[in-house]
């Protein structure tokens, strides 16, 4: 099939429409050429003898009569070796490598390979010759940081073949050959390391989706304790401006245990990127030893840059991390925020006039939200190995209220829901996660694998849920009648929901002990917490409770801020335990 | 010579639709009436269709007046000729003066390349103790003004332009009234800033197209400067004008609006203009300060809301005075006792504290309490604390204004009731009160 050729007939906005003189293909990757940039843009519309293209770039310049180059590809994200470390941008340009070629500004219409060229790697190769593989079999592997990055017969070959010849063990590029495969019909293709894939399309070169039944543990304990989230699940994080979103997701992006964390900045502001860019070179992680960016990919579109690869760069994002997933690794994607990609789709709706839904968000805006999360899971793969791709995605919601679309769609389909609050962040209680109304599905699913931590975990859970909710609902009275009118045991009820909060919901982002736990340490807290939570306390009033309860809050603040199982924590124990065996 | 087309088929609102070939995108052009010349520029191209976004309003606009293509974009002059100069939303000097001869250079330039970032640790020293102690400007920050309409927010703007640390300060006003233009030209003339000044003004009555050109106007003229090492501030005056404009045209482009009319790209638009603020390592910088009024003080309305998701922070204004509880800068924990003074974070935090007690004390006398000692000692505090501190006339450096701090406090509150940490207690707090006080 031959490439069309077309014209430019209109324009408006990043919007533009141009005629075919063979076929094209939706969504497929035209190339306008103007002046003498050439401007990558994607078909999301064909309507008789036109096409609609949404532009990746600033289409000012652009005039009726530029001649369009198609494709014939999709939009594809480049796989391969050297992906870890990157930052990129929505359509997977390496940033800093932009930066030394153009300079401080962007440039448009400037794409630069997103594999490195030059960079050697140990191939060793697994495939033999004589065997027979398909899409998704191994065909060798190099080490990658401390991973072992699997080079696969590339995922959308067809059919079955037979591997003619493979390369040495040795150092090679990502561009040379490492084998030759002889395909049903006799013709030989040469591979190398590169393959790409559709960024829009589900890779799903795996045996079979399993249920999610292992924590993905964060560090933070209100998610990991009261809300968690399990390895190949998802989790969404709406909040209003100011509320913490941010520093929330910074947080898991360096404790989470997983493998490798993919980190879409989204249309949010490119400041909120560059701590993440120029501290996770020197930020060693806990459980490898090795530095935080060797773990992480940051794919920066932020909200200056062109829109319609900000819609573009979450799948980029999710793409990269369902590569990693085929090599038996569990892959995070902390997209930030979902609500600036929701924003991107109704941009490009509106200039494509379709009829609009509420907030004149296109009506398949719930759909395509669900597409995307539904790329999270737990999967088996060929080699009876497990990968997952786990999503915590935050929204951004307008005015801070819930009930607009991106949210509510965003509701619908994901497993967790970790609602940040004004009121909460206001208190100064962080993360401003607010207990009564986040929820997490996750916790019966992860049954099993939660009662070998402990096997009363999901009742003592729900217990202290239970204390939080009481709590909040006696304070609601206090507010009214005052504390005179309250009874004593329902005031403690009151102190012992405030106590939780501040001592186990709440945690200290910059103390370097509390800032995260691990799942040991959250058990371990967690049970001498619920101890005291049903121990009656004996106060003769009101300030004698209160008395009693500051005492303890400090003791165990000071206690979680003690590293595990070091001389001060033990100490502190020994207070608390003093305090109950009394 | 580009051909000149005498025929506009259609006028509305503020574009006018004419037939034409080879015309790109964003490209400029000059409609000439008998007596009037203006310029516009094209936002939607089709077939032979062009559609032109009228900057000086299609009021009195004929059909067969003269359009002229010029082959470029919007752009703007840049050069040091500039500063002490005052310029129209479309460019034009309107202080009197002549034409600078100075390069042109185009408007709405591309983003700042994200990798080239660097992570800002520079105080910009207001002499403002709101600003300076509780809620520090940093370089390459920017942060909205949020404001109600009747507050002094272009008194505080001016004030900040006169008395912060930068080599050059542009205004945009966008939709601004005669007599707070006046205002800004009069105090910068008085206070002798002038020399270091690049105003655009767009004023009220001037057509609306102009408004959305200020900030761009301003921004890419900021971004050379800084490039070339300068020290950039840029005030802008009102965001929610440019807002309002931008809602126009979308309308009368027949756009479908999302959010109380705005257009569905109000984040975007108003993103790409705040993200020009940053720290260009080793050369300049550029600092946005932008008054945004919330109708109804309503934070939830879209300008507003959009703001704070793109701006690091915000100051609100109430009662003429900055609050110190909602006014946040996100920015000043990497300046805030690194740079600054090393009890500039404990005092700043137990300050704010101590007022937002003495504010539940005075709900105690609203709501008929009894008080106690602690109250009133709070409520004392506190009227010292905005007299002292909050009142938008203070005018101290930031040293002097946390010495002040430690000051106040020790009127009224023993060293332990602080909560203070020993060490800075020992320090900082004055030894002689009564002393101090005779001072």
């Amino acid at each position: 099939m031959s490439r069309a050729i077309g014209k430019i007939v209109a324009g408006y906005g990043n919007m533009l429409t141009a005629t075919f003189d063979t076929s094209v293909r939706q969504n497929e990757v035209a190339y306008v050429v103007t002046g003498e940039s050439r401007l990558k843009c994607e078909v999301i519309r064909v309507k008789d003898e036109f096409c609609f293209m949404q532009a990746f770039e600033d289409t000012r310049g652009v005039k009726v009569g530029d001649k369009v180059e198609f494709t014939q590809d999709l939009l594809v994200a480049e796989l391969g070796p050297g992906l870890l470390g990157q930052i990129y941008d929505g359509l997977q340009n390496p940033l800093p490598k932009l930066a030394a070629q153009c300079g401080l500004f962007l440039k448009k219409g400037v794409y630069l390979e997103s594999l490195d060229r030059d960079t050697k790697w140990d191939y060793t190769p697994v495939a033999k010759a004589g065997d027979v593989v398909q899409a998704g079999d191994v065909l060798g592997t190099v080490p990658e940081g401390i991973f072992t990055h699997r080079v696969f017969v590339p995922f959308n070959f067809i059919g079955k073949a037979k591997v003619k010849k493979t390369a040495d063990p040795g150092s090679y590029t990502v561009a040379e050959v490492i084998a030759h495969l002889e395909d049903e019909a006799g013709k030989v293709h040469e591979l190398n390391m590169i393959q790409e894939w559709p960024i829009k399309i589900a890779l799903k070169q795996y045996r079979q989706r399993l249920l999610p039944v292992e924590p993905l543990v964060t560090g933070c304990r209100i998610i990991d304790t009261f809300y968690p989230v399990a390895k190949g699940g998802t989790a969404c994080i709406p909040g209003p401006f100011g509320s913490g979103k941010t520093v929330l997701q910074q947080i898991i992006s360096r404790y989470a245990d997983v493998d490798v964390i993919i980190v879409a900045a989204c249309g949010e502001r490119a400041g909120e990127v560059v701590e993440t860019l120029k501290e996770f070179p020197h930020l060693l992680d806990p459980l490898t030893g090795k530095t935080l960016m060797e773990r992480t990919i940051i794919i920066c579109n932020t909200s200056s840059m062109p829109v319609a690869a900000r819609e573009a760069s979450i799948y980029t994002a999710v793409t990269l991390g369902e590569y990693y997933r085929q090599m038996g690794l569990d892959v995070l994607i902390l997209a930030d925020s979902t609500s600036r990609w929701a924003q991107a789709l109704r941009e490009m709706s509106g200039r494509l006039e379709e009829i609009p839904g509420e907030e004149a968000f296109p009506a398949y805006l719930q759909s395509r939200i669900a597409d995307f999360y539904e790329r999270a899971g737990l999967v088996q793969l060929e080699d009876n190995t497990n990968g997952s791709v786990s999503i915590i995605g935050t929204v951004s919601p307008a005015g801070g209220n819930f009930e607009e679309p991106v949210t509510q769609g965003t509701l619908a389909v994901v497993g967790a829901f970790l609602g940040l609050t004004w009121a909460r962040s206001n208190a100064r209680r962080f993360p401003a996660i607010d207990p009564l109304i986040s929820w997490s599905k996750y916790p019966n699913q992860m049954k099993e694998f939660l009662d070998k931590i402990d096997p009363a975990w999901v009742a003592k859970v729900k217990e202290a849920q239970k204390f939080v909710y009481n709590g909040s609902e006696i304070k609601k009275r206090m507010d009214v009648v005052g504390e005179e009118g309250t009874s004593i045991g329902d005031f403690i009820i009151h102190l012992k929901a405030e106590f939780l909060d501040s001592v186990f919901l709440q945690q200290n982002a910059f103390d370097p002990v509390d800032a995260a736990n691990n799942m040991e340490r959250q058990v371990y807290v967690f049970n001498k917490v619920i101890q005291l939570l049903r121990k009656d306390i004996n106060a003769k009033d009101k300030d004698d409770a209160r008395a009693i309860f500051f005492k303890l809050t400090a003791l165990f603040k000071n206690w979680n801020s003690s590293e595990w199982q070091k001389d001060n924590f033990k100490n502190y124990e020994q207070q608390i335990n003093e305090f109950l065996d009394k | 010579m580009r051909e000149i087309i005498t025929k506009i088929r259609e006028i509305t609102g503020n574009i006018a639709t004419l037939d034409a070939t080879g015309v790109g995108l964003g490209e400029l052009a000059v409609i000439e009436s008998p007596g009037k010349k203006t310029l516009g520029q094209v936002i939607r191209i089709s077939g032979g269709k062009v559609a032109l976004q009228v900057f000086g309003g299609t009021k009195g606009l004929s059909t067969n007046d003269k359009v002229r293509f010029l082959g470029h974009p919007m752009q703007v002059k840049f050069g040091p000729s500039m500063l002490g100069r005052i310029f129209s939303g479309g460019g034009v000097p309107i202080d009197g003066g002549p034409e600078p001869v100075e390069e042109e250079i185009a408007i709405g330039g591309p983003s700042f390349n994200p990798a080239n970032r660097i992570i800002p640790k520079h105080m910009i020293r207001t002499n403002i103790p709101m600003i300076d102690v509780f809620n520090s400007l940093v370089v390459s920050q920017k942060l909205p003004i949020f404001s109600i309409p009747g507050e002094p927010y272009n008194q505080l703007l001016a004030r900040v332009g006169m008395q912060a640390e930068a080599d050059i300060i542009i205004l945009g006003g966008m939709g601004l009234k005669f007599d707070d233009f006046t205002f800004f030209r009069r105090t910068f003339e008085e206070s002798g800033v002038m020399n270091r000044v690049i105003m655009f003004i767009h004023l009220a009555s001037d057509p609306v197209v102009e408004c959305l050109l200020v900030p761009d106007m301003a921004l890419a003229v900021a971004e050379r400067f800084a490039e070339s090492g300068k020290r950039v501030l840029v005030l802008l005056t009102d965001m929610t004008n440019f807002a309002d404009s931008l809602k126009e045209i979308s309308i009368s482009m027949e756009q479908i609006p999302s959010n109380r009319g705005y257009p569905g790209d109000l984040y975007s638009q108003l993103a790409s203009r705040y993200e020009k603020a940053v720290d260009m390592e080793g050369l300049g910088d550029i600092t946005i300060l932008a008054v945004t009024t919330m109708p109804g003080d309503d934070v939830t309305h879209p300008v507003p809301d959009n703001t704070g998701y793109i701006t690091e922070g915000q100051f609100y204004l109430h009662n003429g005075a900055i609050d110190p509880f909602g006014s946040l800068s996100r920015l000043k924990q990497n300046v805030v006792s690194k740079v600054t003074r090393k009890d500039h974070n404990d005092i700043m935090n137990t300050m704010i504290r101590l007022y937002s007690d003495c504010r539940e004390s005075r709900n105690k006398i609203a709501m008929g309490f009894k008080l106690s000692k602690w109250d009133e000692t709070l409520i004392a505090y506190g009227s010292d604390f905005e007299k002292e501190l909050m009142d938008l006339n203070v005018n101290i450096p930031i040293e002097p204004a946390l010495d002040l701090c430690w000051d106040i406090l020790s009127r009224h509150f023993q060293p332990v009731q602080t909560g203070l940490k020993d060490h800075l207690i020992e320090e900082f707090w004055p030894k002689d009160k009564a002393m101090k006080k005779a001072a």
